[in-house]
């Protein structure tokens, strides 16, 4: 190759616009999204009187404080399969063991208010059992069960997707073998003597760092906190996707041989994203439990994890934003539906599903797009 | 001085003169121009000092009792431009995986240079060492731009964490533009790689494999689905590659081979190899290849 001199800006000419972070409009944005978390959804909540038109139902917020837990796992489930193009239908198991490791604390700290007065859970109590199994041992502390809901979830992921990834399990094989994995724990969890409650889970819950769980303020400070956690997560997730490291994942869902060729282990790259995503499914579930009061291995059932993947798809593989779009119009579409026609809600859903994969395969980011862009050419 | 002095030291010197004589038998090599004890600057750079960047040996591959790949031994010079050619089945692609990692043969040895040993390295390893390889299908990251498709090629450190915090430098960007320019695709940088035409996709796979710096490119039918003027260019490419680079090009298109083996650097002879059923049928120029008798029987299925 003979070294010419280059046009005198070549950069400009061949390179696609770098995209920086935030431009000026995203950063407005981020703005006004952390002012309605912060500001307005708990002035509306506590101060405006119930009778306003402008009052926020503590309904509302815990519904909002939901669908947020649940736009975090389609977040995740979107960095892993819009991404790395590697589908898993497994993904509600880690968000279960986030949620079970954040319902152990919550057990704990309602000390012997429980219906038998003991400082042993109900369950345990019930089941006769003496003392708490091995598995519970720093359940009393709040911070090593915060580093519980991601280790867990991080840790089985991280051993799981090893091997999995290493013997080259790839495409509809490996999406059923999440889906048998959280079958599989759910099956396990299931049974008493595993320790979590058997099939009623954990419930009941009194407080959180000695703090009543069942009040507005606590609402409300759940609902934030969950909002802020999910717009960390898109900017993180932003960043990711903005790097090399990003441009690597996508060359993996476009051409696996082609990366692979090109001298990039994919195997680790493969496994830190199936690792973040299954740590960020966790931190969602964890988040889940207080708002809703209760986890149970139902949260571990195959059709919980194939959800996400709907809520991912509906949205907008590929796009950050399409996923959280997905969960809130599923979601809410749910609530609507299972109030309206409760029959018809499973039939909506299929339908919902096979007209996306048919005629939006982008999602409804996709088809905002298409539109815009029709729009633009008027 | 006495005689036995004398004698003695006549005898020292002789035994002197016998044990250097001796030594320097022993050591022919170990002139100026010895070549032990040399250093090869890492484990993990190819030792071509012998004139050789790849050797096949004896390789059989077997999928379910059909051996796609028998006994075949292949020897590949540095800066060689070597064309392979030979019917569907005999074991081209095959091949090309045992040497790229993709497959593991049942028998055989492949170095890479006399010090690398390609059945004991995964792709991404071979790769990095600088063995390129084209696939028969044009493969390049779709949804990616030109620009960011060979951004990933580029030569540098492929872990994880270095991707993370990695930023193109000027030295890069120049890079991807005369790559660019060379496989003329200079203003195309920002389009999908998806929406390029079956005949760019295949120059920017080509693209692609010479930003990670190859010391051996691998080249499955390079010009499938090129038009003439664009299989012409191709041919171009390589013989200027031709020298700096070792090629091995498999490809049925007699007419390319041609271009290639009567175009570049004339005076050296050009060698073809024939495979069939796994193993090599006949190796030398090509109008000698061509006029070989068992060469036409296997082609025209006499």
């Amino acid at each position: 190759m003979n070294t010419t001199t280059l046009p005198s800006s070549p950069i400009a000419s061949i390179a696609p616009p770098v995209p920086s972070l935030l431009t000026l409009r995203g950063k407005v944005v981020v703005a006004a999204v952390l002012a309605i978390l912060v500001v307005i959804i708990p002035v509306l909540n506590v101060m405006v009187p119930a009778t306003s038109a402008f009052h926020m139902s503590d309904y509302a917020v815990s519904l909002l404080g939901k669908i947020m837990c649940y736009a975090i796992c389609a977040l995740a489930m979107d960095l892993i399969w819009g991404y790395t193009g590697i589908l898993s239908l497994g993904h509600g198991l880690f968000f279960a063991l986030g949620g079970y490791a954040m319902g152990m604390y919550l057990m704990r700290q309602i000390g012997r208010d429980g219906v038998y007065h003991s400082d042993l859970p109900d369950f345990m109590v019930f089941l006769d059992w003496k003392t708490a199994p091995w598995t519970w041992a720093g359940s009393e502390s709040f911070i090593f069960q915060m580093i519980l809901v991601v280790a867990v979830p991080g840790l089985l992921a991280f051993i799981f997707g090893y091997f999995a990834f290493r013997s080259r399990i790839k495409g509809v094989y490996f999406s059923i073998i999440t889906q048998a994995l959280t079958f599989a724990a759910m099956l396990l969890f299931f049974r008493n003597e595993t320790g979590f409650g058997g099939n009623n889970g954990f419930t009941d819950f009194k407080r959180i760092l000695g703090i009543p769980t069942a009040t507005s303020s606590m609402r409300v400070t759940l609902c934030v906190l969950t909002g802020l956690v999910l717009l960390g997560f898109y900017l993180m997730s932003k960043a990711i996707i903005a790097s090399k490291y990003g441009r690597v994942l996508q060359a993996i869902r476009d051409a696996e041989g082609r990366v692979l060729f090109t001298g990039y282990n994919t195997l680790w790259y493969k496994l830190s994203i199936w690792t973040l995503s299954a740590m960020m499914c966790g931190v969602a579930g964890a988040l889940y439990v207080p708002q809703v009061g209760i986890i149970n291995p139902g949260e571990m059932s195959p059709a919980a994890s194939i959800e996400i993947a709907i809520w991912t798809a509906v949205g907008g593989r590929a796009t950050l934003i399409g996923p959280i779009i997905g969960a809130f119009f599923v979601t809410g579409a749910k609530s609507w539906f299972t109030v309206a026609f409760p029959e018809y809600w499973l039939y909506f859903l299929g339908a919902l599903f096979i007209a996306v994969t048919l005629f939006l395969p982008q999602g409804i980011v996709g088809l905002v797009r298409k539109l815009a862009a029709k729009g633009g050419v008027k | 001085m006495t005689p036995d002095l004398l004698e003695e030291g006549s005898k020292r010197r002789e035994a002197y003169l016998a044990k250097q004589a001796a030594s320097q038998t022993a050591g022919t090599s170990g002139g100026q121009s010895a070549s032990y004890g040399r250093v090869v600057s890492a484990a993990d750079e190819v030792d071509v000092v012998h004139g050789g960047i790849l050797y096949v040996d004896d390789i059989t591959v077997s999928f379910d009792g059909f051996r796609a790949l028998n006994k075949l031994t292949l020897n590949i010079a540095v800066g060689e431009l070597r064309c392979i050619i030979g019917p569907n089945g005999a074991g081209k692609t095959t091949m090309m995986d045992v040497i790229t990692g993709k497959t593991k043969p049942d028998s055989g040895r492949a170095f890479f240079g006399s010090n690398i040993d390609l059945l004991r390295l995964r792709e991404s390893e071979i790769a990095s060492r600088g063995v390129g390889r084209k696939f028969q299908k044009p493969t390049v990251f779709e949804q990616l731009s030109v620009f960011e498709n060979l951004e990933l090629a580029l030569k540098m450190d492929r872990r994880v964490r270095a991707s993370l915090m990695h930023k193109l430098t000027s030295a890069d960007f120049d890079r991807i533009a005369e790559m660019l320019k060379l496989i003329h695709l200079r203003d195309s940088g920002s389009r999908t790689a998806g929406d390029l035409s079956h005949g760019q996709k295949q120059w920017l796979e080509i693209g692609m494999l010479l930003m990670q710096d190859p010391k051996l490119l691998l080249l499955d039918e390079p010009v499938a689905g090129m038009t003439d003027e664009e299989t012409e260019r191709t041919a171009e490419l390589f013989l200027s590659l031709e020298g700096s680079h070792s090629l091995v090009v498999v490809e049925h298109d007699m007419k390319f081979i041609g271009e290639l083996v009567n175009g570049g650097q004339r005076e050296k002879k050009k060698i073809v190899t024939v495979l069939h059923e796994g193993s090599v049928l006949a190796e030398g120029a090509l109008a000698d290849v061509q006029a070989n008798e068992r060469v036409v029987e296997v082609y025209l299925g006499r």
